[in-house]
């Protein structure tokens, strides 16, 4: 494992030639990712690692790609879009607009969950939903649509599991073993890059989720990010985070109520 | 070469283990004192949907407190602590855990390699690691990294593994301070100071 102050030395590399700055992260987690690249590349030195990143621009990319975890799935936690499903989404019915945000959504397997949530609650006519991440390969993968077919059993087993009824595969087209979902949920989606460490507040939601990214972060971070979502967020309006978050530590928490102790919160005030 | 170790103090005890360790830890379970001077960590493969169940299962059998696992909760002593499934359990500076989502290490996630390793740089000395039944590779790795940080290491004694291929491939690469029967390692975790 690399040491402590290589790390450090990494953090400091990178905020100074990019400005991009992984001192709030998860120092645990963190190491093991920087780790990881630094053996996958095959590096006897730590230097020759450093001026590479120093140099290469196009492999600074590569080591950001490689740092953050991108591991996501349709309807990860069925019991999750249940609740969105049963609880959330007839709340927001009544409004003119939905705007929702996905912070942190990776390929976009969340992003097409979601959409199709919303078709089935007949809303998402009245939906615009942005999709974020500072990554931009993932985003680029996300506005296609188009996940592994040898995925979708899985996927349509979570869909099944969080009460869904309707036939899995009316929602895509299967061809050279990928499934393509339909172009009308791609219409109701934005993408683009924004960082949480450093972008501000860009628009008012009714939702906004941020599932599997604050674990990566520090508690500063964590504290930071979340009052972002909360100057973000309209009154009533709801925030998601994955299944081992919590806003129990956040200084805005007592603002918010947490629905059927799943991982939903409504903002009060 | 096998030396003399005093019980000393750890800041954590983490045990690890895959098929057959359930039952091994529903043994320990109930025998424990019932103020650890340590934070306990578990670290065991199964199905994910298994959570809220394996929880249930261990809180029922034990004399001390199983706390919740979520991101960046602080370990406290005398508490259990057992990884979620689907996350590998990390250790941070000043107590916290913190999980990671990460692709799977020896097709495991939690990874016991993973924890082990983590708790290790963290924790140096202060480590206690220990590897019940299984059939798989991970966990030994992960305890030559204790070792080498300072910290003891014990596996289950094979011959009372239900399946001994994952303390045995401990004892023939990491070279445990202790290989202990299930009744042993109870003493052993009891007599912690
Ligand atoms: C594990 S994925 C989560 C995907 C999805 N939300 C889910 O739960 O399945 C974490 C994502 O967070 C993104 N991320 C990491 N740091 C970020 C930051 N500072 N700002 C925005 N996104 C970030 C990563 O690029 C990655 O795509």
């Amino acid at each position: 494992m690399i040491e402590d102050l290589q790390l450090e030395t990494l953090i400091n590399v990178v905020y100074e030639y990019y400005g991009f700055d992984f001192g709030s992260y998860s120092r645990a987690s963190l190491k093991r990712r920087v780790d990881r690249i630094y053996q996958l590349d095959g590096f006897q030195r730590f230097s020759d690692f450093l001026s590479k990143i120093r140099s290469e621009p196009e492999y600074y990319k590569r080591l950001v790609e490689e740092i953050t975890v991108n591991v996501t799935e349709m309807f990860r936690d069925p019991s999750f879009y249940k609740i969105l499903k049963d609880e959330v989404l007839p709340n927001l019915a009544a409004k003119p607009f939905i705007r929702i945000w996905h912070a942190g959504c990776s390929t976009g397997e969340e992003v097409f969950s979601m959409a199709i949530l919303l078709k089935e609650a007949n809303l998402l006519q009245k939906a615009i939903i942005y999709a974020t991440d500072i990554n931009a390969k993932v985003l680029e993968r996300a506005k296609k649509g188009v996940f592994g077919l040898q995925l979708i059993k899985q996927y349509a087993e979570n869909y099944r599991n969080s009460g869904g009824k309707n036939d899995f595969s009316n929602y895509y087209i299967a061809n050279y073993g990928v499934a393509k979902f339909n172009d009308e949920f791609s219409e109701r989606m934005v993408f683009s890059q924004h960082n949480l460490v450093s972008d501000g507040s860009f628009n008012e939601f009714d939702l906004i989720l941020c599932r599997n990214v604050l674990i990566y972060f520090d508690k500063d971070l964590q504290e930071r990010a979340i009052t972002l979502f909360d100057g973000s967020l309209s009154t009533l309006g709801y925030l998601a985070l994955g299944s081992k978050e919590t806003l129990k530590f956040a200084s805005i928490s007592d603002k918010y109520v947490q629905v059927n102790k799943e991982k939903v919160w409504r903002k009060l005030k | 070469m096998e030396e003399t170790k005093v019980v000393g103090k750890f800041d954590v005890v983490i045990l690890g283990g895959s098929a057959g360790s359930l039952q091994v830890l529903m043994k320990i379970l109930p025998l424990l004192n019932v103020q650890l001077p340590f934070a306990f960590v578990i670290v065991l493969h199964r199905k994910s949907t298994e959570d809220k169940t394996l929880e249930q299962l261990i809180d029922l059998k034990s004399t001390v407190n199983v706390r919740e696992v979520e991101d960046k909760v602080l370990l406290v002593p005398g508490n259990i602590y057992i990884a979620p499934s689907d996350y590998h359990l990390l250790f941070e500076k000043d107590n916290y855990i913190s999980l990671d989502a990460s692709e799977k290490v020896n097709y495991s996630r939690p990874s016991i390699d993973v924890s082990f390793e983590s708790a290790a740089e963290i924790y140096k000395s202060k480590v206690l690691g220990i590897l019940l039944s299984g059939a798989n590779a991970d966990g030994t790795k992960g305890m030559q990294i204790i070792k080498e940080m300072g910290g003891t290491i014990i596996a289950q004694d094979p011959e009372t593994a239900e399946t001994p291929f994952m303390p045995l491939n401990a004892i023939k690469f990491a070279k445990p301070d202790y290989i202990l029967t299930v009744e042993e390692i109870i003493d052993f975790i009891n007599s912690i100071q």
